[in-house]
């Protein structure tokens, strides 16, 4: 596998940027908008304990994104504030699991936010990013390594901090394990989503980014297998992509209202600072 | 003559300190990597303690017109590298006493094989503590609790590439 240094050294070769800012944009993409469906539990959290930590994760991952954008924008892609915030709905990488709303209501009005699902979604999601950065540790882009190698630090409390949480409320009797079950199978039917890389998936993998896709996945399946007998449930079938592939540009009403409303300040005013 | 100036700009710099710790110089923190001088510019290549930390824009901002104070130097730049990764063990001896100072435990011991920390209380030493949350007031920090002192406290988190 040969090495790149740069983005000066991608740069000169076609295939290779272009596999590479596909990953890119998929990391960058699932950090920005799982940050941001975080951001909406602020002030909301189910005690300020809760509150204090998950702000701080949401912000280590919105830095997460910004690296990843960093690196895009280092490769040609235009400047990171702009791809984090001007790139229409069937531009974005991002999983369409991770787009979807915390639960009915806004965030000023009525937020009926659902913490069950919120608890899944982000521990399985960290759970796979862990995977990932694992195997990006090795990637042939240099930059990314570096990245991953740094990311990986911070992601090891993020994980740990949803652990817990899965593990306290599945393992709870009562309304907590029936709405953890329920938030489970909901997040399931479309976590295929995060595991996949898409239709050009190959390419990664091909070029040392980061290992195959389905090799990753297996990790994860038995990841969740263990957990799922700690927990006492029974293991899960393959899950699936019911709400479409966001790798290829899919995405629902949730992201596109995101993303106006993310947005609406850097629309306002584009030299404003991030 | 560039060593001189290398060395006044490693000097300067300890008057820069994190905007969310005030008693804590960037060198103290291990956030500085390398300062390079040549006819009259100065590269200072620095470490982010966490990604997301939004303290960063306003240090870089910090040590550029420190260093610019310094005669012979026209213009500074800072670039934020990954490698080596800023992790706690990075953080000076004088900087762990200035973080107590300020009511912050430095970075515990980590224990890899239980993933334990073992903290003592900045204000009384006592070892009688307990982790209340692991995310603090910003990234890099803990909350903490003394139950000798019965002082809240805070901690630097353990960061390491082992993790």
């Amino acid at each position: 596998m040969t090495i790149v240094h740069d983005a000066l050294e991608a740069k000169q070769n076609d295939e290779y940027r272009k596999a590479l800012s596909e990953l890119l944009f998929q990391l960058a993409d699932d950090d920005f908008i799982t940050a941001y469906r975080g951001s909406e539990w602020l002030g909301l959290a189910p005690h300020i304990e809760e509150d204090i930590a998950y702000s701080s994760i949401n912000q280590d991952t919105m830095g997460h994104a910004a690296i990843y954008y960093q690196l895009l924008e280092q490769l040609g892609f235009g400047p990171a504030d702009a791809l984090a915030h001007s790139r229409p709905v069937h531009e974005r990488k991002n999983a369409i699991i991770l787009e979807e709303v915390n639960g009915p209501g806004t965030y000023l009005e009525e937020p009926r936010y659902d913490w069950a699902f919120t608890v899944v979604r982000n521990y399985f999601y960290d759970l796979y990013k862990k995977i990932k950065l694992e195997s990006l540790k090795n990637s042939s882009y240099e930059p990314l390594a570096q990245a991953a190698v740094k990311i990986n630090m911070e992601q090891y409390y993020h994980l740990m901090h949803w652990e817990t949480w899965f593990r306290q409320l599945t393992l709870s009797g009562g309304e907590a394990k029936t709405r953890m079950v329920r938030a489970i199978e909901k997040v399931w039917e479309d976590f295929e989503g995060v595991l996949t890389f898409g239709a050009v998936g190959g390419e990664l993998a091909k070029h040392g980014l980061i290992e195959g896709e389905e090799l990753l996945k297996k990790r994860f399946y038995s990841k969740i297998k263990l957990i799922f007998e700690q927990v006492q449930l029974p293991e899960p079938a393959p899950s699936g992509m019911k709400s479409g592939n966001g790798r290829n540009g899919e995405h629902t009403e949730d992201l596109k209202s995101a993303l106006e409303v993310l947005s609406e300040v850097y629309r306002s005013d584009p030299s404003a600072v991030w | 003559m560039e060593k001189e100036i290398k060395d006044k700009i490693l000097t300067v710099l300890q008057t820069v300190k994190d905007p969310e710790i005030p008693s804590v110089s960037v060198i103290d923190l291990g956030m500085i990597e390398s300062v390079h001088y040549e006819s009259g510019i100065a590269t200072v290549k620095a470490l982010p303690t966490f990604m997301g930390c939004p303290a960063l824009e306003i240090i870089k901002k910090n040590i550029v017109s420190a260093i610019m104070e310094l005669e012979d130097i026209q213009s500074v730049q800072v670039d934020f590298i990954y490698s080596p990764p800023w992790t706690s063990d990075r953080i000076t001896d004088e900087g762990r006493e200035r973080l107590k100072e300020f009511g912050i435990a430095p970075p515990p011991v980590f224990f890899e094989e239980t993933g334990m920390w073992k903290v003592d209380c900045p204000y009384c030493g006592s070892g009688y503590t307990t982790l209340e949350n692991i995310f603090g007031p910003t990234a890099c920090r803990s909350i903490l609790y003394c139950k000798s002192c019965k002082n809240p406290f805070e901690a630097m988190k353990p960061i390491s590439t082992l993790m």
